[in-house]
């Protein structure tokens, strides 16, 4: 069987981990734990992971999706790492608002803002 | 049944099976309904994310995926408000026993926002015992005009 299509763009630099959704809708349950598991993966390969993930391309996302973030969060802090949250749409921002994960992401305007506040 | 006049309710039944097709399937349609009768990308970003909450949760937690179970939906959409009505083959739930996600000692568990983003983005959400029927009301803002 073929592997299934790669559903985020990664980059590395200097030592961070920029990834991008390929997909504007992850809503997809299917989608979602694609998304997970290649990002669970990413994490594992690295000793204290510095991730950056960009919501540029991203204009849906479900409770589902918000549950996948939470748990990439608890595995790159049990790694003593950091994630960040970028270029998030206003609509989109909403949802983290009125789930109240705005608390729990670092979440920054732009890429350029969540590079600098790796630490 | 759809009607197709351009001042009438649209109206729609659909029995969709337990799997993600029938989800987008819903979603397709009661989105279009609600693009033919004016309503803009706020209230259909709000149509889909609750629609999509609500059949999640009947399917995962109410049919807990019997490919054998089904899902009915019913919905009308008018100029000024849009139902949605849904229900699944499961046991049931206690909608008041989930415990609240957003409160500080939950905030990292992975799961259990279905219902507050439905609460958030609908204008009413009513569950019917025993928990595996709700109905969902939207109505538009009136900014939309």
């Amino acid at each position: 069987m073929a592997a299934a299509e790669s559903l985020l763009r990664v980059a590395e630099e200097d030592g961070i981990t920029r990834i991008e959704f390929v997909d504007r809708n992850i809503l997809d349950e299917a989608n979602i734990q694609q998304i997970g598991e290649e990002i669970t993966r990413l994490v594992d390969e690295t000793p204290q992971p510095k991730v950056l993930i960009s919501f540029q391309n991203v204009d849906h996302l479900s409770s589902a999706a918000l549950g996948t973030l939470i748990t990439i969060n608890n595995k790159i802090r049990s790694k003593d790492g950091q994630l960040r949250l970028a270029n998030i749409d206003p609509r989109i921002y909403e949802v983290f608002v009125i789930t109240k994960l705005n608390r729990l992401f670092q979440i920054h305007d732009s890429e350029d803002q969540a590079l600098a506040s790796f630490t | 049944m759809t009607q197709r006049s351009p001042q009438a309710r649209i109206e729609h039944r659909l029995v969709l099976g337990s799997s993600r097709r029938g989800i987008q399937r819903a979603q397709r349609s009661l989105i279009s309904a609600a693009q033919q009768r004016g309503y803009d990308r706020a209230s259909c970003f709000a149509l889909r994310l609750a629609l999509e909450e609500a059949l999640t949760n009947a399917i995962l937690h109410g049919n807990r995926n019997n490919p054998r179970k089904k899902v009915t939906v019913r919905y009308r959409v008018d100029s000024g408000r849009v139902v949605i009505e849904i229900e699944d083959q499961g046991e049931g739930f206690d909608p008041q026993a989930v415990p609240d996600p957003t409160r500080p000692e939950n905030v990292e568990i992975p799961a259990g926002r279905g219902i507050v983003l439905m609460r958030a983005y609908m204008t009413e959400v009513e569950f019917t015992a025993p928990g595996n029927r709700v109905r969902l009301t939207y109505v538009r803002p009136t900014v939309q005009g």
